[in-house]
């Protein structure tokens, strides 16, 4: 496989190809659709490039083994779709406050319950607001194409180290089965293990990797160690696109698959004369609220169009501070909106601003 | 003047927090002394449970990880998988092992992990203030069985050695105590045994060992080491299950 040329890849394996690049070195998961092309590419490709591939007997057991890989300073990744992160929470709790990196793929499928396999986004507040229990946040990245999930996946390795917190790539269905031209980024090798890992201490002190603090001003202190990273992470890793929003006076914000839809849906509402713009956050936590504050700045409403019920509106709402008025339009349940019937709901919103 | 006898190298100077007459203390010593004896305390990666032994990673002088309740072999499984040159041991007990994490032993052992699991059994949640395990006998008190465990309401004991002996994965399955000095030195020998079983990467090895709580029970600690001898090895069997070298599994016989 030459570095550069384009090649026509499917959204999962582009993904599972873009993290054995980065130097992945295990991959543990469980099958749940639609993310099953994931683990099948790690278990062709992965041990031959010198990794470790295991299919776990459930996902509480993987994301368990990604605890116990991490803590030993490997580079290491599990991925799954909503049922089966539900079921990996409780590990990532125990991650994040341990401090160890790790990259979590979510290709969202619609919900609650079993659900359906059909793309959603009603898992943005498990991904953005903690997810299990306790104090703690993961980093993250929404991409809306084969080409920005292949870069995201490949840059969310460094992230997690750098932060020692786990990233997740909040996907979809529609992201994880389609196929379209990607570049590859070069092969990168891991670094060795850092000096925290459990490698056998040798002649030094033992390290533990634990998130047990019985006295609670440690356990304080801890909740603020780690929160001072998240205020560092909100300094250095939002990430947003904007698309016309110089002027706009009706503001669209949307991210991933819906976002990618309404872009065709405003060209044709703007060749309609209607100035209305996209704002599109990629990093969903951090999110980027000084950037769409800025971006609705000319704004008489702002549009929050999603694959749910209405999730990611709240934060839009609590960015915008009650400077503008919001409105939501939503389909759910695994329905994926037609750009013909966003344009409606653009003339809709316009027609009836304040 | 010789000295006879030292602190483990394996173990920490931090002091045990275990209650009077529990006999994880013993437990401790041995695992210590038998890392110490095959030079693995320096390479060794361990992992802390949930309950009693929580603390484990303060007391044994190696790399040790802590886990989430009964998900210490799938930790222990990441990390064997990833750095096969260490040594990877599993401290749990009956709660975590035997109900919580049941799933996580059977497929670590079904899968033929090379890791170590020194599993606690004294038939009771410890840490929490003595509800039922899924090893508590039959007729035995505890805060959630205030008149017994019975058949009916909740089950047979659980007999994890016998359950592991059935795996083809499981190299080593041995029930030991410590009620006694010629127990302890079983327990040792059955402790480098289920070494072995990981050093020649012959899959999983499994020591249960039948131990003590003196205050869950409300018993003192002498009626405590009579109550395994008498109840509890009636339910549980002693002996080796499973054993990867069947010359000493006969010899042990």
């Amino acid at each position: 496989m030459t570095t550069n040329a384009a090649k026509l890849m499917k959204g999962n394996e582009a993904i599972a190809e873009a993290a054995i690049r980065a130097g992945c070195q295990a991959y543990f998961g469980y099958p749940i659709t639609p993310q099953n092309e994931i683990p099948d590419y790690m278990a062709k490709w992965l041990p031959k490039a010198g990794g470790v591939f295991l299919q776990a007997e459930s996902e509480l057991a993987a994301i368990n083994m990604v605890y116990g890989a991490a803590g030993a300073g490997s580079r290491v990744m599990t991925s799954s779709s909503s049922p089966g992160i539900s079921l990996m929470q409780e590990g990532l709790s125990y991650i994040a406050c341990a401090e160890l990196p790790c990259v979590v793929i979510n290709m969202v499928r619609s919900g609650p319950g079993l659900g359906g396999i059909l793309p959603a986004q009603s898992d943005y507040f498990q991904a953005v607001k903690g997810g299990g229990h306790g104090d703690y946040k993961l980093l993250v990245l929404a991409p809306a194409t084969v080409q920005e999930a292949v870069d995201i996946t490949y840059a969310s390795f460094q992230l997690a180290e750098k932060y020692r917190n786990p990233v997740m790539i909040l996907g979809d269905g529609l992201l994880g089965q389609m196929m379209e031209s990607v570049t590859l980024p070069k092969v990168e090798s891991p670094p060795s293990p850092p000096d925290w890992a459990t490698t056998g201490r040798q002649k030094g002190k033992p390290r533990i990797i634990n998130s047990l603090y019985i006295e609670g001003d440690v356990m304080e202190k801890r909740n603020q160690h780690i929160f001072a990273k998240y205020a560092h992470m909100a300094e250095d890793e939002v990430r947003f696109e904007k698309y016309h929003t110089d002027g706009a006076r009706l503001l669209v914000a949307a991210y991933g698959s819906t976002a990618r839809i309404a872009k065709t849906a405003i060209d044709r509402a703007r060749a309609e004369g209607i100035p209305v713009g996209l704002f599109r956050p990629i990093s969903l936590y951090p999110f980027p609220n000084d950037a769409l504050r800025k971006a609705a700045a000319e704004a008489r409403v702002v549009l929050t169009l999603e694959m749910s019920m209405g999730q990611m509106v709240d934060d839009v709402r609590l960015s915008l501070e009650g400077r503008v008025p919001v409105v939501f339009y939503g389909r759910t349940g695994g329905v994926v909106p037609t750009p013909k019937e966003i344009l409606k709901e653009l003339h809709r919103v316009w027609e009836n601003r304040a | 003047m010789r000295q006879v006898t030292a602190k483990p190298k394996a173990l920490t100077n931090a002091p045990f927090h275990y209650c009077p007459g529990c006999t994880h203390g013993i437990i401790h010593r041995l695992l210590a002394e038998t890392l110490d004896e095959f030079g693995l305390t320096e390479n060794a990666i361990g992992i802390a449970s949930v309950g009693c032994s929580v603390f484990a990673y303060d007391y044994f002088n190696c790399d040790m990880q802590q886990a989430a309740h009964g998900r210490a072999p799938a930790v222990a499984t990441g990390i064997k998988r990833v750095r096969p040159q260490n040594f990877v041991f599993t401290y749990q007990g009956d709660g975590d092992l035997g109900s919580i994490g049941i799933g996580e032993t059977i497929h670590a052992a079904n899968r033929g992990e090379n890791i170590t699991i020194i599993f606690v059994n004294n038939a009771v949640y410890g840490m929490t203030g003595g509800q039922m395990a899924p090893t508590t006998l039959l007729g035995q008190k505890s805060s959630t069985t205030p008149t017994g465990r019975s058949i009916g309401e909740h089950g047979y004991p659980l007999p994890v050695s016998e359950l592991l002996q059935a795996l083809p994965g499981a190299a080593y399955v041995a029930r030991t105590t410590v009620t006694s000095p010629s127990q302890i030195r079983i327990t040792k020998r059955a402790l480098a045994q289920a070494f072995q079983a990981q050093i020649q990467g012959r899959g999983l090895g499994l020591v249960e060992i039948l131990s003590t709580c003196p205050v869950n029970w409300h018993m003192d600690p002498v009626e405590a080491l009579t109550f395994i001898n008498e109840e509890m090895v009636a339910q549980f069997p002693l002996g080796v299950f499973k054993d990867f070298d069947e010359e000493v599994a006969r010899d042990g016989k």
